[in-house]
């Protein structure tokens, strides 16, 4: 009996405080006025404090495309910062509309922790450095070389699979801490580098000549970066995945943020269809007509994107590799909108 | 008559003569403090040698070799093969240190000049400004007003830096506090850690003494299960855990969360300390008070915490320093305090050079050490000042 007491006054109190648990995150988004976005506590190229102390980076773009497509406003987002321990409690919570957050989309993330993931917007993978003047170009040669890994990560137990299914010989130099990982290969300890390629770069643009060293073409293991929503809400789902084929449809049409309002004006019924001159896509998305439109003309399209952050003029300076259009033999593609 | 004219005796007072020249000035107090024995003297030799293995580098890093702030000074100075700490890098992104995300003044941030960089951010050193003024006679002994300077202090100040910060009102712009970061959040969470912990402790230690059973046992368990706790496990509770429990669609702000695990933490802490200094009275002092017709709150308001606070003035600012330095730890839930800002600034790509991350770590450190010396010199001058002679 008295169980049952604590039980009805416990829900009752729950009840009262669960003001916008039922609502779906579209309208709670759009009540709010801004979309909720988790980051990470910085990662270079993805989501750093730029030089005016702002949030800047691919994850940071994506959320403001989304809150584009909303509010027609790219600054319409709020960022929290998560670390890699809370990020899901946060989304579980709804501390957070969504998560930006070069998250690795795996099948136990998304099957079992009740989340859903929306399009890879990066495709990363565990890469090596090597210095220039050794010659070597393929992970291949490497065989009886000092590797310099950060242990206690994935990347150690990738390279150890690498190693033994290609039956090469190798030296593993372990360190638990990232910078003197780097310490050491810059001080000549050993022969490669090897994480993955995003944080290659990005370890390399401090070296005192990044010139002189190489990060290898060959990838070898899968980290497909991608954001994450809640699973159960499909509207908001559905918002957060086209804002992302917005974006890599715009690129496969030639639309930028430079010339958007003249591809206005464009014959092409794709173009048509994507920007809203024909047809009404927004609103199955519970949108406006002019959703990707915004999305073009306030942060760009997916290469646009890319090269403002990661690109080849950044500190980072990434090919586009894997992450090209599929037209251009990468793996970015998005399905038609009509 | 005849003792005088004794030849051994002296007849008149040998004048001061100087101390041989080996026992006065620098060498005899090198004599007397470096060279006394032996032993002391291998180990002078021994420390001097290790001084002059340490020292230059370290003054070459930090101050000959670093490189400046300064025109036309860029990264690559950094960069060049045997460059010191980076002090540019720390000049360029000085704001990010102190302010964190905080959004800037729209018109002052178009200006140029000291006054528009500091007018940028107008709202947080007003802030800063109003703290010091009210805190600097507070703490200055000899000034009058104390009541109505610790009423601004301590009840209309915090009103004040809240509406400041998070703004909305009066025209302000609305600041989530997931925009505040840097030296800013360090400051208020070392500031309300301290301005809770010690009255919430001295409750505490009273309340532990008392004879009332359920006050007792209730003060016993909080003070038992929050000093048995790592104050990383409540800041992880309070960041992955709570929000778990919550009903969906309600959150906490994660800044209140973290205040308010730091705050009881150190409740706890300063609650044992305060035990500790009114076991230290002897019971006489109490029942001198009950023999004046004291009450209860008479008593240990008047007779028995000023005495017994006063003996325990170090460990107090002991906890004070150890919480200060403690916030620290909110870095690892992602609050952008002074180390968090600092941690990520380092992996700003504008600025990489392997020398970048030590350079911002010495300047982290810096601003800690200058505020842990500046509170541990303020209590040993508070011991001085209240010492009555009781301690012979």
């Amino acid at each position: 009996m008295k169980n049952k007491i604590v039980t009805i006054a416990l829900s009752a109190a729950m009840g009262l405080m669960a003001t916008t648990a039922m609502a779906g995150t579209l309208e709670d988004v759009v009540a709010k006025g801004y979309v909720q976005c988790g980051v990470t506590t910085g990662v270079a190229g993805f989501a750093l404090p730029d030089a005016d102390n702002n949030w800047a980076g691919l994850d940071v773009d994506y959320c403001k495309a989304l809150a584009s497509a909303i509010f027609n406003d790219p600054d319409a987002v709020r960022y929290t910062p998560l670390n890699s321990s809370e990020r899901f409690a946060a989304m579980s919570s709804g501390e957070v509309d969504l998560l930006s957050r070069v998250t690795t989309w795996t099948m136990s993330r998304d099957t079992q922790l009740g989340m859903n993931f929306t399009g890879t917007m990066f495709y990363d993978g565990q890469g090596f450095m090597v210095r220039k003047d050794s010659g070597i170009t393929s992970p291949s040669e490497l065989s009886g070389a000092a590797v310099c890994i950060q242990t206690g990560t994935t990347t150690e137990l990738n390279a150890a699979d690498y190693f033994a299914a290609n039956n090469l010989e190798y030296n593993p130099v372990v360190f638990v801490d990232r910078d003197e990982v780097v310490k050491a290969y810059q001080d000549g300890r050993c022969d490669v580098y090897t994480t993955d390629a995003s944080g290659l770069a990005a370890n390399r643009s401090g070296f005192a000549d990044p010139s002189a060293h190489v990060i290898l073409d060959e990838i070898i293991s899968k980290e497909p970066l991608a954001p994450v929503v809640r699973q159960g809400d499909d509207t908001w789902f559905n918002i957060a995945r086209w804002t992302y084929f917005a974006l890599v449809n715009a690129e496969e049409l030639g639309i930028t943020s430079a010339n958007v309002d003249e591809m206005l004006g464009s014959d092409n019924p794709s173009v048509k269809r994507l920007l809203g001159v024909e047809g009404d896509f927004g609103a199955s998305l519970g949108l406006s007509k002019d959703w990707a439109y915004q999305i073009v003309k306030n942060v760009g399209n997916y290469g646009e994107i890319f090269e403002r952050n990661v690109g080849v003029n950044t500190p980072l300076a990434l090919e586009r590799g894997v992450n090209a259009l599929w037209t251009n033999g990468g793996l970015q593609y998005a399905p038609p909108i009509r | 008559m005849a003792k005088n004219n004794l030849a051994y005796v002296r007849t008149e007072i040998v004048p001061e003569s100087p101390a041989p020249d080996l026992s006065k000035g620098i060498i005899g107090w090198v004599k007397n403090n470096l060279f006394s024995s032996i032993s002391n003297s291998i180990m002078t030799i021994v420390g001097a040698m290790f001084l002059m293995w340490v020292l230059p580098p370290i003054y070459g890093f930090l101050f000959g070799n670093a490189v400046w702030p300064g025109e036309g000074v860029t990264v690559e100075d950094c960069r060049a093969k045997g460059a010191g700490a980076c002090w540019a890098y720390i000049d360029d992104r000085m704001t990010f240190f102190i302010y964190g995300f905080f959004p800037k003044d729209a018109y002052w941030v178009t200006q140029e000049g000291l006054i528009a960089s500091i007018m940028t951010y107008w709202r947080v050193n007003l802030v800063f400004a109003v703290g010091t003024l009210l805190l600097v006679p507070l703490m200055w002994p000899d000034l009058k007003y104390k009541l109505l300077n610790s009423i601004l202090f301590f009840v209309v100040y915090p009103v004040f830096v809240f509406f400041m910060l998070t703004g909305g009102v009066f025209g302000l712009e609305e600041v989530p506090t997931v925009k505040w970061g840097g030296l800013t959040v360090t400051l208020i969470i070392g500031l309300v850690g301290i301005v809770v912990s010690l009255p919430l402790g001295i409750v505490l230690a009273l309340g532990r003494q008392s004879k009332m059973p359920i006050i007792k046992t209730f003060c016993i368990m909080f003070i038992e299960v929050w000093r048995a706790v790592p104050l990383i496990t409540v800041l992880f509770m309070a960041s992955v855990m709570l929000p778990l429990f919550m009903p969906v669609g309600m959150t906490i702000d994660k800044l209140l969360r973290a205040l308010v695990g730091v705050s009881l933490f150190s409740a706890a802490y300063m609650a044992e300390v305060v035990r500790g200094g009114l076991q230290a009275l002897p019971k006489g002092q109490s029942e001198a008070a009950a023999s004046l017709g004291l009450n209860y709150w008479k008593s240990m308001g008047f007779i028995i915490l000023p005495q017994a606070l006063k003996h325990v003035i170090p460990g107090i600012v002991n906890s004070f320093i150890a919480l200060f330095k403690d916030t620290s730890l909110v870095a690892i839930v992602g609050i952008f305090d002074l180390l968090r800002a600092t941690q990520v600034a380092n992996l700003n790509l504008d600025w990489a050079s392997s020398n970048q991350a030590i350079t911002g770590y010495v300047f982290a450190a810096a601003i800690f050490w200058a505020f842990c010396f500046g509170m541990s010199r303020y209590s040993i001058m508070m011991e001085h000042r209240l010492d009555t002679g009781h301690k012979n």
